[in-house]
């Protein structure tokens, strides 16, 4: 049900909105909701942080750009080639990297975002280096474009609603139960026989996975990348989703994205200021509502509720 | 049902665990007592599979149990309730106790885990009263059967207990023992660690009393509660005294 309404406010916003500038911002919502959604299920569920998770959006990225730009691909072909690049990278990466915990992970995979970065900076034979690739061909399907205007923006949201289905279905499972078990306790999820390395492995390449994907969207959308839009703050960026949206919250992943997309437009008007005012207010929501927005608007809503049942109950004097 | 012999474990350097040997058959309650650091938890999470490096043999209904770890354990039936409880503080007390199935195919056994359910609730009424509120905000004695209750969603043959006693009072732990009575009488085989030594040994079919990694003494329940030594040592010092005095 709660799907289905979810659908139906993505169709009614695309049929409603014809402002480009509109559009694009919805369509980056939605390239951004992919990125939350999967580090939420790692960082929210799971517990595990990664500070590095832009390598993997710009894993999709190039991938794709290099195969279709340099080798021909078409980018139909270029996605299952690219999203099995991550499969197999995300493991290699997981499979040491998540012996770590806590502080020491988040150092782990912020080395390995960094090591991404000049990748993707550094071979420019391929990447084009700090110019960057240029020319990435549009999606089209039979010669109708995908990539522009409303077909760009349904062919994300598209991908969302699938990519929240799915989390959906992971979280409400045993599998989900183990997550948040991991989360709470290792050493406890342990002794209830959860295989914790393996889950976190995998939980850890779901969500590159789901980068990736968003990478590949962004790619054939933009047409042009460039390393810049894959650095260090771009993963900031991306926890910074995640933990203003709320942990564990699926509907959190789509707040958080939401508010740092448009925020940083909203704020052009403070020019010089825009930073500052940016991290002002990050700032007082996670003072006010530490629980992320989410979990905090529900609860301020609760409250006003208990309020109001009690306000009418009050015996009169 | 488990045998181990000249059991040796190791954290890194220290070695935890020296030597130990015993036997726990069917349908007993075995106590292990003994004094803080004296490897009575180790022993326990070697057992279940959560540490690795030992030495020695341990052997569950004739299999050995070398190399293979907790996943494995559980399923083959053994659960342990962990000292300290270790539950999952923000999940509600009925996704702590699913949590505890967590091994069994929902798909396949799905009627029988729910039937299990029910069996766990009826054992602990308190918990079906609390079923929704989170596990870290349960009384102290709540937790514990709640971490017995999510153990036993496992359908455990053997059930290893860490100090279940701990920190609650004496009638809790009546009602605690109790509980482990009953599930003996339902064919359960129970591996009891204890500080508390006189009620573990009051319920123990046998116990054994570890020092430094290694066994001491061994006995059936009433032996060793009247052993001297062990009076002395775990049932507080002026126990004798105590008793003499009164009469
Ligand atoms: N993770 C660890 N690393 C190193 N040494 C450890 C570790 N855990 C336990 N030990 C040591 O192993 C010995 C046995 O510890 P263990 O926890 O098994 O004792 P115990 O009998 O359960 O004690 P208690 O009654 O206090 O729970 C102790 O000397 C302890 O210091
Ligand atoms: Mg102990």
């Amino acid at each position: 049900m709660r799907q289905f309404t979810f659908a139906a406010a993505i169709l009614a916003l695309g049929l409603t909105v014809s402002q480009s500038y509109h559009l694009q911002l919805l369509t980056f919502i939605g390239i951004h909701t992919l990125l939350a959604l999967g580090l939420n299920m790692l960082m929210g569920y799971a517990g595990q942080i990664s500070l590095g998770h832009a390598a993997f959006y710009g894993l999709g990225a190039y991938g794709t750009g290099i195969l279709t730009v340099h080798w021909g691909f078409s980018p139909w072909a270029g996605l299952p080639l690219t999203l099995a690049l991550t499969f197999v990278v995300a493991f290699l990466v997981a499979l040491p990297m998540l012996k770590l915990s806590g502080y020491y992970l988040g150092m782990g995979t912020l080395g390995f975002g960094m090591i991404a970065f000049v990748v993707f900076r550094e071979w420019s034979s391929l990447t084009g280096g700090d110019s960057g690739l240029v020319g990435i061909p549009a999606l089209d399907v039979g010669g109708v474009s995908l990539s522009s205007g409303k077909a760009g923006y349904f062919l994300v949201w598209a991908c969302v609603l699938l990519a929240f289905f799915a989390c959906e279905r992971v979280v409400d499972s045993r599998v989900g139960r183990a997550l948040r078990a991991i989360h709470d306790s290792e050493r406890a999820a342990a002794a209830m026989g959860i295989d914790t390395s393996r889950l976190k492995v995998w939980v850890f390449v779901f969500s590159a996975l789901l980068a990736s994907l968003a990478g590949f969207l962004y790619a054939h959308l933009v047409t042009f990348i460039s390393p810049n839009s894959f650095d260090f703050l771009v993963s900031v960026r991306i926890v910074t989703m995640v933990v203003i949206g709320g942990m564990a919250s699926i509907w959190g992943s789509l707040l958080g994205a939401a508010v740092l997309t448009i925020l940083p437009e909203w704020l052009h008007v403070f020019t010089d200021y825009e930073m500052v005012v940016y991290g002002l207010i990050l700032m007082t929501i996670m003072i006010f509502l530490p629980q992320g927005l989410t979990r905090g608007i529900l609860d301020i809503h609760e409250r006003s509720k208990r309020k109001d049942t009690a306000a009418s109950s009050a015996p009169r004097s | 049902m488990l045998r181990i012999r000249n059991l040796k474990c190791y954290y890194g350097k220290i070695r935890a665990i020296n030597g130990v040997s015993l036997s726990v058959r069917t349908g007993e309650i075995i106590a292990l007592i003994g004094a803080n650091g004296a490897g009575k938890s180790t022993l326990l999470l070697t057992i279940s599979g959560l540490l690795q490096d030992w030495e020695g043999e341990i052997l569950f209904q004739r299999e050995s149990l070398r190399g293979l770890k907790a996943p494995a354990m559980v399923e083959r039936g053994i659960s342990l309730v962990p000292e300290g409880r270790l539950l999952f503080p923000p999940m509600s007390v009925l996704d702590n106790l699913k949590l505890g199935a967590y091994r069994r195919s929902l798909r396949r056994e799905h009627a029988a885990v729910e039937q299990d359910l029910e069996e766990v609730l009826n054992l602990f009424p308190i918990l079906r009263e609390r079923a929704r509120q989170q596990a870290g905000t349960l009384s102290g004695g709540e937790q514990q059967m709640l971490a017995i209750g999510r153990a036993l969603m496992a359908r455990p043959r053997l059930l290893l207990l860490d100090e279940p006693s701990m920190g609650l009072a004496p009638f809790l732990v009546r009602l605690i023992l109790d509980v482990l009575v009953q599930l003996k009488g339902q064919g359960m085989t129970l591996l009891l660690v204890e500080q508390n030594a006189r009620a573990a040994l009051q319920i123990a079919d046998r116990g054994y009393v570890l020092e430094n990694g290694k066994v001491v003494l061994e006995g059936n329940g009433c032996d060793l509660l009247a052993d001297q030594d062990v009076k002395r040592a775990y049932l507080g010092k002026d126990y004798r005294e105590f008793c003499e005095g009164r009469s």
